[in-house]
């Protein structure tokens, strides 16, 4: 599905990612972890391609593609999903007229018809109660005036409607209450089916009592510095980061 | 991405075609003798004449204002041909199927099929080519409900007393120098009339046109809604493509009895002219309206075209009660300029008046809002809520905010609300990353940011307003 070898990269000549690796097979769930700054949400912005990034070495192959080649809403027609950490509002502009535009932009790349707006407002509706917001956000501007936990909720309806092959979470769970993390969880869970993958960013062994993962890497200093199954998390939330040593754990907290 | 923008924005002009059609049009230039000759050519009665030269007299004495946020070079009044109309309007068409055909297909390439405009959507037209009204539809069932709608030169001969009682009364012949110009020389436009009670049975619709070269185009509309009576008319505007640039100097007047109400809707595409600032509209229009008590009136205006815009449709709240409604986008892009706004002149108690401004600016283009909120002496009570809104797309254009307030009147509220936003690359990437390409990105959220305005649009103008964003907007960003 995804194999990321050697990536280095950087923003505003600040060299972030150090040589990742990471090999991600369908219908694996894989999480990571590390300290603040260490470059996971870069990871994901650059998987996405989001611009202002510079790849200076290393290849991603998604699918049997060049995936650092394609546009931004190629990789996303082709089932790249990233669920942001920080989502954005866009003013006026309905969740509904929003999510239709991008459901039948996927229709379109897999050569089927859009949906009407009746078939559309069913699969929605579904959508919206699966993540239990009230049927109103559909009506309302995206994250228009939306809680944290609301984005994060809103975030994962679109996630269920694109149905997308690999879903990047970025922190889905922070900020949450209880039931909202149990909501995230299962709309993963439901999700989950064998041929979609998953890689959970988060900082919460807790998300991962509800989904469990196949794989947990630590990432610092813009490496993956340690990988291991479940237990990994759990050690993690423990110990902290203390056995990353002096220097990784002061260079990727800094 | 300003690269990309600028390739974009260089997208061609819809309806930037020339119609091949013979037109009978004055030698360049004006004075006293051109006044008089368009006079003759209408045939118009002693007074009007009479009115026309009054109004140029005292423009030869004003001059061209500078105040606006706009540059331009000088115009040459001189190199102005003040008259131009299609040789076959000569022997007036009593019906659609005497109407020249070329001038049928300009409008159907306009997307304004006349016959269809008859048969489906039940729009009356009125449609102004250059100089002339060419036909007005649907005439017959208007004269049912007693409404008057013809072109104002008709309405000069048969009703006059009419056209003699509020010609002028609302926006003088001396107001402002481009009023002042019009008043001499305008050769057409509409006339409405809503006799008491009435609520006009149909949205009534005109659309301009400027075909010919160096020609002027100088329309007047009068639109007079007496007591306790209902309209709303639409305007539509658009010009070819030419090298040189246009000056279209309109006046509209609306003048709502007590008790009525006025909705007036307009979307201005003139030709805005390319990328290098070459050619387009000069667009300096006076539009104003007088509310007597308990009246109303509601300026809606969607401005993506002409090179330069001098706009600013004002209510004055005569009457108690009465209402002034301004909801406006205007978008610029390339080297267009725009300086739009509006007036509400509080007179009477407990007037209230609304202004919603949406300014979109994109390439090197500049928009500002320039608004005048006047709370006479006697206006107590009067509320104004402003709310002013500017889109900046890429990092080249401008938007301005000149909002005026005098207040005389202490029991009077005046609120004011302005913000400045960008299409910021987060909204834009959000939009990728769910699969939307950059176009579509761009008009959802323009879109999304003049929906306020757009909903007090008449739907088929609601539809035909996005879509001449989503056109205007084609590839702004990459
Ligand atoms: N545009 C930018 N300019 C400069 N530095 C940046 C920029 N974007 C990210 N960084 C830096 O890159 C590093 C990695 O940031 P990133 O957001 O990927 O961290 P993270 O692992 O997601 O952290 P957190 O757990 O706090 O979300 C940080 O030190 C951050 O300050
Ligand atoms: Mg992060």
């Amino acid at each position: 599905m995804l194999k990321i070898q050697n990536l280095h990269a950087s923003v505003e000549q600040k060299h972030i990612l150090k040589g990742l690796n990471l090999d991600i097979k369908p219908g694996e769930v894989h999480a990571i972890m590390g300290p603040n700054g260490a470059g996971k949400s870069t990871l994901g912005y650059i998987l996405s391609g989001r611009e202002g990034y510079e790849v200076s070495e290393g290849s991603v192959d998604f699918q049997g593609e060049d995936l650092l080649e394609m546009e931004i809403e190629d990789r996303a027609r082709k089932g790249l999903f990233l669920a942001f950490q920080y989502p954005v509002e866009i003013p006026g502009v309905s969740n509904m007229e929003f999510m239709k535009e991008s459901v039948n932009a996927m229709r379109e790349q897999r050569g089927e018809e859009p949906l009407s707006a009746a078939e559309f407002l069913k699969k929605a509706k579904e959508a919206c109660k699966q993540v239990q917001l009230p049927l109103d956000f559909l009506k309302r501007g995206v994250n228009e005036g939306f809680s944290g936990g609301e984005k994060k909720r809103n975030e994962l309806m679109q996630m269920i409607l694109l149905e997308p092959t690999l879903c990047i979470l970025d922190e889905s769970d922070s900020g949450l209450d209880i039931d909202a993390l149990q909501v995230v969880a299962n709309g993963v869970n439901s999700q989950r089916d064998g041929k979609r993958s998953f890689i959970v960013i988060t900082h919460y062994q807790r998300l991962l009592d509800y989904i469990e993962p196949d794989h947990v890497h630590i990432l610092a200093n813009g490496k993956v510095v340690k990988s291991g199954d479940a237990s990994l998390a759990k050690e993690v939330e423990k110990e902290g980061y203390a056995f990353l040593g002096q220097d990784n754990a002061e260079e990727a907290g800094a | 991405m300003s690269e990309q923008i600028d390739q974009a924005l260089s997208r061609k002009y819809d309806a930037g075609f020339v119609s091949d059609i013979e037109s009978e049009t004055f030698p360049i230039g004006l004075d006293e003798d051109v006044i008089q000759r368009i006079s003759a050519m209408k045939g118009e009665p002693e007074w009007m004449l009479e009115w026309r030269l009054r109004a140029y007299r005292s423009w030869l004495t004003m001059e061209e204002p500078e105040w606006a946020h706009v540059h331009y070079p000088k115009i040459d009044y001189q190199a102005i041909s003040y008259y131009s109309a299609p040789k076959s309007m000569k022997d007036k068409p009593k019906s659609l199927d005497e109407v020249d055909p070329e001038l049928l297909r300009t409008y159907e390439k306009l997307g304004i099929p006349l016959h269809e405009q008859e048969m489906l959507a039940g729009v009356a037209v009125d449609a102004v080519f250059d100089s002339v009204s060419v036909v007005t539809t649907f005439r017959s069932k208007l004269e049912e409900a007693g409404v008057i709608f013809c072109p104002i030169s008709e309405a000069v001969h048969k009703y006059p007393e009419l056209v003699k009682k509020y010609l002028g009364t609302v926006v003088p012949r001396s107001d402002n120098y481009f009023a002042a110009l019009n008043s001499a020389v305008f050769t057409d436009g509409s006339f409405v009339y809503i006799p008491k009670g009435v609520r006009c049975p149909m949205e009534l619709s005109t659309y301009f046109r400027i075909n010919e070269q160096n020609t002027g185009q100088f329309e007047r509309t009068l639109i007079v809604a007496d007591e306790g009576s209902y309209v709303s008319y639409l305007e539509g505007c658009t010009a070819p493509q030419r090298d040189e640039n246009q000056l279209h100097a309109a006046v509209v007047e609306l003048v709502a009895m007590d008790d009525a109400q006025i909705k007036y809707s307009t979307v201005q595409n003139w030709y805005p002219g390319d990328e290098n600032g070459k050619g387009g509209i000069y667009n300096f229009v006076t539009k104003r309206g007088i509310c007597h008590t308990n009246a109303k009136i509601s300026w809606t205006q969607v401005e993506t075209g002409s090179a330069v815009t001098w706009k600013y449709p004002s209510c004055i709240l005569k009457g108690d009660n009465s209402v002034g409604e301004f909801y406006s986008v205007a978008l610029t892009r390339g080297r267009q300029q725009a300086d739009t706004g509006t007036k509400m002149i509080h007179l009477g108690k407990n007037t209230k008046s609304t202004i919603i401004s949406k300014g979109i600016s994109a390439g090197n283009s500049n928009n500002a809002y320039r608004g005048l909120v006047q709370m006479g002496p006697k206006a107590d009570g009067a509320r104004n809520f402003t709310e002013c809104d500017s889109l900046l797309i890429g990092d080249r254009c401008g938007a301005h905010t000149f909002p005026y307030i005098e207040s005389r009147n202490p029991s009077a509220i005046v609120e004011h609300e302005a913000t400045t936003s960008k299409v910021s690359d987060d909204q834009l990437f959000l939009c990728k990353q769910r699969g939307l390409d950059a176009e579509k990105a761009v008009s959802m959220i323009v879109n999304g940011f003049c929906k306020e305005v757009f909903r007090e649009l008449p739907m088929e103008f609601a539809v035909e307003a996005g879509k001449l964003l989503e056109i205007s907007l084609e590839g702004s960003v990459g």
